[in-house]
């Protein structure tokens, strides 16, 4: 790993903690970000962890750029040392795969596909090695995902898939972004999950829908009082459902009795590096206890 | 006179007129883009001339003025864009305070220069704060007059005057900035990601404002190809060369989709993404971004941290100047 630090123009600090994706890049600006956050240093005004880097907002009038990037270094050998261990939660998405939804909004955006004659399913479970459409569900709704960044628009999580390199899903996105994407669509691009939190353009294969909103600017949903869902370091588990149970959520949340699934959880790095599979399997009983 | 009387009724919307205020930091980490006025001085300036605080909620009409039927009097400045009120006809001074009257229309002549105009209005828009700030942001439906831009029919509450501002007050012409025809720039992020020949070639070539140019974020063309170091592409970054493993992105920053086309990162900016970016436009020129028009030729000026703190402290004067007379 090598740590690159930049300026974002006169207000920004920009730290890419690798050019590549990793489980251990993830966890240093996730610690370093932490860090900023208990330093609670004059000037800062947003701490932005994402996937492999993290991005910090200061007023320059109250810390000159020199001096907020050397504090910003001052942490990264104890982010490098720091146990890998994360406080978090595991939450329960429930997903209908190949729903009618996306597979309708796919076929309007054919023509920008890399295969038009598949769906983004096909396609996906394709390039990836799957014998089926079903091996490649089965695999996306094993193992969790680590929400490694939330953003783009309103509290998307950007997710990433707790197995080994080798096993991780990869997808190009789409050739030309579509203009339009279902709300709650659960895409992919790259080596990244997402949940679309609201409708609207977006570049990445549609393999389902969730019928639990993740975001709510109104606050009126229960477990929305915070209009969003996710924070970084949150562990997602997709679990398949079919349309029946679909349309029971959605019927409980629009009557206000839904409470989603959700349990504390801790991840330790060092743990899942030398047993992914045990690893997993507890997490995952954390959520069913 | 009753609150519910301080109010105005939209008869025609505009373009995109939505509610702003100076923002709603502090989300950025969670997808929430701070908003507010894309060009700060002049809501600021408007707020001033109505003896408003400065971060009020005010209007941003862009392009197109809206028309607005006052319930209750009401002291009024529009700041920002060329864009000439008018009061029942009348066409008022801009960057100055008048009266519309219980029952008078506000309206708009063309825009005759600039792109983004602010309608203050003493005891400033009076809708709920969200997450604390009134400003719109339309994407995630949040804040503003129902998460949205002003609609016909809609009937928008004012406050209450403060009583300090003045009939007739006016921002000599001297304090406020032309429209720019070249942007300052840091460059940085992954400025090393192009050749010399790019690097240089950003900054000769002349770029248009292309017609994809809102809130969100100013898209140029016109300017020449960049190309790529070559590299492999590493883990989880996609296949093309302007990707990168999904980041955050900094305001103003300058992300170039392919090589073609760079889009400048505005106040409702997307928070991160997979391009790359080969710098961010200084603080103090951010303003400039949202008083251009689509069609409009800029070109962009390489500077040093040292440059731009030296224009960030001149635009802090300019905005203490900024004061009715």
């Amino acid at each position: 790993m090598k740590t690159r630090y930049s300026f974002g123009g006169d207000e920004h600090v920009f730290v890419e903690i690798d050019e590549e994706m990793s489980l251990e890049a993830f966890f240093k600006s996730l610690s370093m970000t932490n860090a900023v956050r208990e330093a609670k240093i004059a000037g800062v005004t947003e701490i932005c962890p994402a996937n492999a880097s993290f991005q910090i907002k200061f007023d320059p009038d109250v810390i000159a750029p020199n001096d907020m990037m050397a504090e910003l270094k001052g942490f990264e050998a104890a982010a490098e040392s720091a146990e890998k261990t994360i406080s978090t939660r595991i939450i329960d998405i429930p997903v209908l795969y190949d729903d009618p939804w996306t597979r309708e909004t796919l076929m309007r955006f054919r023509e920008r596909h890399q295969d038009p004659s598949a769906t983004d399913l096909e396609y996906a479970a394709r390039v990836n090695d799957f014998p089926d459409v079903d091996a490649f569900i089965a695999a996306h709704a094993a193992a969790p995902w680590f929400v490694s960044m939330v953003g783009f628009v309103a509290g998307l999580p950007f997710t990433y898939q707790l197995v080994e390199r080798e096993k991780q899903i990869e997808v190009p996105k789409y050739l030309r972004p579509r203009t339009d994407t279902p709300r709650l669509t659960v895409g992919h691009g790259g080596c990244f999950g997402c949940i679309y939190s609201v409708r609207g353009a977006g570049g990445y294969q549609m393999f389902g829908v969730t019928p639990m909103p993740i975001y709510d600017p109104k606050g009126e949903i229960g477990y929305l009082k915070k209009l969003m869902l996710f924070r970084p370091g949150d562990i997602i588990k997709f679990r398949a459902i079919d349309r029946a149970e679909y349309d029971d959520t959605v019927a409980a949340i629009d009557a206000g009795r839904f409470v989603p699934r959700i349990a504390e959880a801790s991840f330790s790095l060092d743990d899942f590096t030398a047993d992914p599979a045990g690893t997993n399997a507890k997490l995952l009983e954390t959520l069913d206890a | 006179m009753p609150e519910a009387a301080r109010s105005f009724k939209v008869v025609k919307p505009g373009l995109a007129t939505t509610v702003q205020d100076l923002g709603r930091p502090g989300y950025y980490h969670l997808g929430l883009p701070i908003s507010g006025a894309m060009d700060r001085l002049a809501l600021i300036a408007a707020n001033r001339l109505v003896g408003n605080e400065d971060g009020a909620a005010a209007l941003e009409a862009v392009f197109l003025g809206p028309e607005l039927t006052f319930a209750a009097d009401a002291l009024v400045a529009v700041t920002g864009a060329d864009l000439p009120p008018k009061v029942d006809g009348v066409e008022q001074p801009g960057w100055t305070a008048f009266t519309v009257a219980a029952g008078q229309t506000l309206s708009f002549g063309f825009l005759k220069g600039g792109a983004r105009a602010y309608v203050a209005i003493a005891g400033g828009i009076d809708v709920p704060e969200v997450l604390g700030s009134r400003s719109t942001y339309a994407l995630g439906a949040l804040g503003g007059f129902e998460g949205r831009a002003l609609k016909a029919g809609d009937v928008v509450p004012l406050g209450t005057a403060n009583g300090t501002g003045r009939e007739g007050a006016s921002i000599p012409p001297a304090a406020r900035r032309p429209v720019a025809n070249e942007i300052r720039v840091l460059p940085g992020l992954y400025w090393h990601r192009i050749t010399e020949s790019a690097q240089d070639g950003f900054f000769e070539d002349t770029w248009k404002v292309a017609p994809e140019a809102d809130r969100i974020g100013y898209r140029f063309r016109g300017g020449r190809k960049l190309d790529f170091v070559p590299r492999e592409q590493p883990f989880g970054a996609g296949s093309d060369p302007s990707n990168i493993v999904d980041s955050c992105y900094p305001y103003g920053s300058i992300q170039v989709p392919g090589g073609t086309e760079p889009i400048v990162l505005h106040r409702d900016a997307v928070s991160g993404g997979g391009y790359f970016m080969i710098g961010a436009v200084i603080s103090a020129d951010m303003d400039l971004i949202g008083q251009l028009q689509p069609h409009q030729a800029v070109r962009f000026a390489a500077v040093t941290m040292e440059d731009a703190l030296k224009a960030r402290h001149d635009e802090t004067a300019r905005l203490k100047a900024t004061v009715p007379a």
